[in-house]
């Protein structure tokens, strides 16, 4: 986790309304930030001495630093879609303080050696970065990795994203590592025996564009079966980027059963449809796929209702190259690192007055709980001094030609947006401000 | 879709009933006399990243008719096999000087990535399972040789529709002149979503339904593949589906039997009905050159 080269000296964020779920907080109060801690949390002008600088926030959402569980940073191996370097950059100015890596590299993330490479300070990480390992060596979904050797290395969780690990007894097995080690295991949950040669949602806009379509029923089956398993071992089981209204229904029954069950879900999904693909627009092309309006509903609902735990971007950088050819051959995924912020505000607070807190901590306390982060997600005394300064107010476009991703492919170029991230501290040091 | 070239025909979804009346028009007055040579000094290049028998020979018979050079560009043996990409190939297509491009290729939406990148008219000669224009329009055409008018019209198209490019282009075509539409096929051929592809769309699962006082059937190549795919017994689909002449009595006398070829006999028809004087099966294959004149002359801005 990098923290710069200069060692923090205090910050005072002033009259701001810190926002803080998990405290249960939401008043207008002061934030002292010292040593890379919260150091007070005061009414105003009740703080005593000075800081070495001070940001006003009068009129602007205080809140503990966002924290995205599901980033695709492309290093090891895949430097000309994006670094560690420009997506963690994306990400601060995405109001992100946190992000976990996903294993999906080149080579996979299966070895500490990975793992600690991904966290050397060379890599110049300008947020704090948490890897998630491969579950199975290379992603094949054949063994299992060093579970324990890759924890101790810095990995908070396991996944094989992107390949699904359709093996009961495999699953099974990490759900039981997973009970052990106190880790979620993370799946991408769709059944490719149904899934192949599919590149957009099962539905009539697949119909009408002559796509073969993925059904919803190939990600609920998959959730419904490991929820089984995950009762069975007491493991924690994670689902990444939910996407259907039956697998809502497939987790709300493992929550009533309590079993260890969480998901999130990412902003395009709650934001838009398999219509948006329009005319083979590849920038809308992800998996899992934009799925149905009735489907976009069920997840509105599930934000709003906590059995979503975390929004979580699933940025996922590609060159245009990858990007500018048939939809069919194209590659799966979109950025999303700076647009998630202001898609949360507009539709889910603007249009569908979610309250703020509940938006908080979507962002922030309910992924530090998914992966088990200490002392994050919360601006307690003794914190780390993680802040995400926003104004749910503004207006602003989106011109991803401005992007610090080293990647283009976002669909809501030229969107619209209401809510902007003005401010990302880390550690009690501004690595983001708006200008 | 305005960033297009003008005269580009990409799919018929997205054309105005004036537009299609227009280029039938136009194809009919190819049929008259001599073609003038109208695109005499242009080069169409003619792009094929699939086999193709009718739809290639039609496309360069018209192109020659009216005078244009015609380049053939096979996806074997071209640098298409050394994986440049389907931009970079119709970049080169361009700078060689091809002042139009007619494209087939297996993907959906090909047709459209190159159309947003290149100046000039693409055609869309297939794409994947999408559409296929040119084939509705000649069918459109074949179907108005024999009855004044579309609106009202019983139509059935029975086989694999989820497959089938020709399907769609005729569906979005025939909706839009008033034809009354029934689908026939089993689910996995015929799901229920193909009844969203236009309004007012009917599916019958037995073709006895389907057909019973139709003016005009449209049959479908089926594949023996994808009925293993979907472990549907052939002899079962034969028994169900087949277009025998004692089923064609069904329909109104002297019905229109259509099929975009290639026609499998004792598949998804009999070959009595293959040859029975109304089956159009062929004088749809000569139509096509007609229309695909018109589109010619339309893409390259010589209609008039």
């Amino acid at each position: 986790m990098s923290k710069g080269n200069s060692k923090p000296g205090s910050l005072l964020v002033r009259g701001g309304r810190v926002i803080d779920p998990l405290a249960r907080v939401d008043a207008e109060l002061d934030l002292l930030l010292r040593d890379g801690r919260v150091a007070e949390v005061s009414p105003p002008k009740k703080i005593r001495g000075s800081a070495d600088e001070t940001f006003d926030a009068r009129g602007l959402i205080v809140a503990p630093g966002f924290i995205d569980l599901h980033v695709h940073l492309r290093e090891p191996g895949q430097a000309y879609k994006e670094t560690i370097a420009t997506g963690t950059a994306a990400a601060a100015a995405g109001g992100f303080t946190s992000v976990c890596a996903m294993p999906n590299t080149v080579p996979v993330n299966d070895s500490p050696e990975i793992t600690a490479w991904i966290l050397q300070p060379e890599r110049g990480a300008v947020v704090n970065v948490f890897p998630i390992a491969a579950a199975t060596r290379g992603s094949l979904g054949e063994h299992l990795t060093d579970f324990r050797a890759l924890q101790r290395a810095g990995a908070v969780a396991f996944t094989d994203d992107g390949k699904p690990i359709l093996n009961p007894g495999l699953m099974q097995e990490a759900l039981r590592l997973s009970s052990e080690l106190h880790v979620p295991v993370i799946q991408h949950a769709e059944d490719t025996r149904q899934t192949g040669g599919c590149s957009m949602h099962e539905g009539p806009t697949a119909f009408r564009l002559g796509l073969r379509g993925m059904t919803a029923e190939a990600e609920a089956s998959v959730i419904e079966r490991d929820v089984q398993a995950a009762q069975a071992t007491g493991g924690h089981y994670h689902v990444a980027h939910l996407s259907t209204a039956e697998s809502l229904k497939a987790v709300r029954r493992g929550k009533r059963a309590h079993v260890q069950i969480t998901c999130e879900t990412t902003p395009h999904h709650f934001a838009l449809t398999d219509e948006d693909v329009g005319e083979y627009n590849t920038n809308f092309k992800m998996n899992p796929p934009l799925r149905s309006a009735a489907d976009r509903e069920a997840l509105q609902v599930a934000l709003a209702d906590g059995t979503v735990d975390a929004i979580a971007t699933d940025h996922a950088p590609h060159a245009l190259h990858e990007k500018q050819v048939e939809f069919e051959r194209a590659a799966f995924g979109i950025i999303g690192l700076e647009t998630a912020v202001g898609l949360v505000i507009t539709k889910l607070h603007r249009e569908r007055a979610v309250p703020l807190s509940r938006i908080v901590e979507l962002f922030s306390s309910g992924p530090a709980r998914v992966i088990g982060l200490k002392s994050r997600g919360s601006l307690q005394r003794g914190y780390h001094a993680d802040v995400t300064i926003f104004d749910p107010k503004a207006r602003w476009t989106y011109d991803v030609r401005k992007s610090r991703s080293l990647a283009r492919n976002s669909p809501f170029d030229g969107c619209h947006l209401t809510g902007r991230v003005l401010a990302t501290i880390i550690g009690g040091r501004m690595v983001y401000k708006q200008s | 879709m305005s960033a297009f070239a003008r005269g580009s025909l990409l799919g018929i979804e997205h054309l105005q009933a004036e537009e299609i009346t227009g280029l039938l028009q136009l194809a009919r007055r190819m049929q008259r006399g001599q073609p003038r040579p109208v695109l005499r000094g242009k080069t169409v290049g003619l792009v094929f990243y699939e086999a193709s028998t009718r739809t290639r020979t039609s496309f360069e018979m018209a192109a020659k008719k009216l005078g244009a050079l015609t380049l053939l560009v096979h996806a074997s043996g071209s640098s298409i096999e050394k994986g440049e990409s389907l931009l970079d190939t119709g970049y080169t297509l361009r700078a060689v000087g091809c002042d139009a491009l007619v494209f087939r290729h297996p993907n959906a939406g090909a047709p459209h990535l190159i159309a947003a990148h290149l100046d000039v008219p693409i055609i869309n000669a297939g794409d994947g399972m999408h559409e296929h224009p040119s084939q509705a329009l000649l069918d459109a055409y074949t179907i108005l040789q024999h009855m004044k008018d579309l609106r009202g019209k019983h139509m059935a198209i029975v086989g694999d529709i989820y497959h089938s490019r020709v399907a769609r282009s005729n569906i979005h075509l025939l909706s839009k002149f008033g034809v009354q539409l029934t689908l026939c096929g089993p689910p996995e051929f015929v799901p229920e979503t193909a009844a969203t592809l236009a309004k007012g769309l009917r599916i019958a699962r037995h073709l006895e339904e389907a057909i019973r006082g139709a003016d005009v059937i449209m049959l479908l190549r089926v594949q023996k593949e994808r009925l293993a795919e979907m472990q549907f017994d052939v002899g079962e689909y034969i028994a169900r589906y087949q277009l025998t002449s004692a089923r064609l009595r069904l329909a109104k006398p002297g019905a229109l039997v259509m099929h975009p070829g290639p026609i499998i006999r004792g598949m998804e028809l009999s070959s009595e009905v293959a040859d029975a004087p109304q089956a159009v099966i062929r004088e749809e294959v000569r139509n096509g050159v007609l229309v695909r004149m018109a589109i010619l002359a339309r893409a390259l801005g010589k209609s008039k």
